[in-house]
């Protein structure tokens, strides 16, 4: 499964962020290849406004499954649902932990946001 | 010759300045309110709608036959109005500014610019005062593109009032930019001296000679006066601080209308903005030496 964390640094150790559009960083995650791929979000993090959407706009080219990160907010979880790809909340610790998490069924699959905009 | 009244602090009395100033100038007066997210001036006065009109700004709308997903429209977008994903492309209206370079960028001709409606223009009649104001949509944050449609309003010859909104942001420049003279009303407290300061920055950057009401004199301290008289400002007019006069604007009335002796205080701010206009060709020549030097 093709998954994307949102993450504070670039590695498999780093801890999730629990903000989608203002991470600072993804980790796209390939558990079926092992294949993974660290991708800067400063722009979304330095964004005026829209983070969430051009942060789903990123999820959705790296040609994600499914995104995994602790809150959503409104315009992103739109777009995600646009793009198709499904949204899982409420991950925390290392990204290797989240992607644990969401094996184990640990997360939420989220059926709108859980969060304000502007949250992050 | 067009005067902008404005202030950096919110509720020092811009309103209460431009309202009673347009009534103690004599002939045809053209008042622009342009404090368009909360448009007061019209309380003020036994008004009449004349016209009203609808302002919107361009948003994009995405053919899909035509689009190929290229992700240029995406990429020029600094609002991040327009997502392209892989099962199409989403538009957020919402966050659009009408710059309209998705439009130009689009290599396939795949958008259609489509008017979003931000809120309307109207203008008024009050006697010998020609209100116009803009009044913004309710939840609606994009202001600027709406003040402009009120400036578009502004008469050729004649005296000229615009009610600039608080502040010293985008929506106050729009509001002064292009005028020949600003009133930057303040009160004497520490609020009122630290915007006013701000606002003095602002109208020296954009270029424009100003001057300084001070409303509510007697109730803080000198520091105003202080700060004027360092940074050569001319105190064109000083408001008691009455409580008459706030009983008169808690129920609409005008000063000028309801307070006697603030009547002739009034009548000589309107010979000081008449001199002035008589003076517009010096400030104009000022303006530019500034633009020079900024």
């Amino acid at each position: 499964m093709k998954i994307v964390v949102s993450s504070i640094g670039g590695s498999l150790d780093s801890q999730v962020d629990p903000r989608f559009g203002r991470a600072p960083m993804f980790m796209f995650v390939d558990t079926d290849t092992g294949e993974t791929e660290s991708v800067d979000n400063s722009a979304g993090t330095n964004a005026t406004q829209g983070a969430g959407i051009q942060a789903a706009e990123t999820v959705s080219r790296l040609g994600a499954e499914c995104l995994v990160t602790g809150h959503c907010g409104p315009k992103a979880f739109r777009t995600l649902q646009a793009a198709g790809i499904k949204v899982y909340t409420g991950a925390s610790g290392t990204i290797t932990e989240a992607i644990e998490q969401l094996e184990s069924g640990e997360l939420h699959l989220s059926s709108g946001p859980d969060v304000g905009g502007h949250w992050g | 010759m067009i005067v902008a009244i404005a202030s950096g602090k919110g509720g020092t009395g811009k309103t209460t300045v431009a309202v009673n100033l347009a009534l103690s100038l004599p002939g045809e007066i053209q008042l622009l309110d342009c404090d368009v997210e909360a448009p007061n001036a019209h309380l003020f006065l036994e008004t009449a709608l004349a016209t009203r009109e609808i302002v919107g700004i361009p948003v994009p709308e995405i053919d899909a036959d035509r689009c190929n997903q290229c992700a240029e429209c995406s990429r020029i977008c600094q609002y991040h109005a327009i997502a392209v994903l892989g099962t199409g492309v989403m538009v957020f209206p919402e966050l659009c500014h009408g710059c309209g370079g998705c439009t130009l960028v689009c290599p396939e001709e795949a958008i259609r610019e489509v008017r979003r409606p931000i809120g309307v223009v109207e203008k008024l009649r009050a006697g010998n005062i020609e209100l116009v104001q803009g009044r913004l949509n309710i939840g609606e944050a994009l202001v600027p593109p709406l003040i402009r449609e009120v400036r578009a309003k502004t008469r050729d010859g004649g005296t000229v009032l615009i009610d600039a909104p608080p502040g010293t942001s985008c929506s106050m420049i729009a509001a002064v930019r292009g005028s020949d003279f600003v009133i930057l009303v303040t009160e004497p407290t520490p609020f009122g001296l630290n915007d006013l300061g701000l606002a003095v920055e602002t109208v020296r950057t954009l270029g424009l000679p100003c001057g300084v009401v001070i409303n509510r004199a007697g109730s803080g301290d000198d520091r105003v006066h202080d700060y004027c008289a360092a940074e050569g400002l001319e105190i064109l007019l000083e408001i008691p601080d009455d409580r008459r006069i706030a009983e008169a604007y808690s129920r609409g009335r005008t000063l000028v209308g309801s307070v006697p002796e603030v009547r002739p205080l009034f009548l000589s701010l309107a010979e000081q903005i008449q001199d002035l206009a008589t003076a517009v060709p010096e400030l104009q020549a000022e303006k530019g030496r500034a633009r020079v030097c900024g």
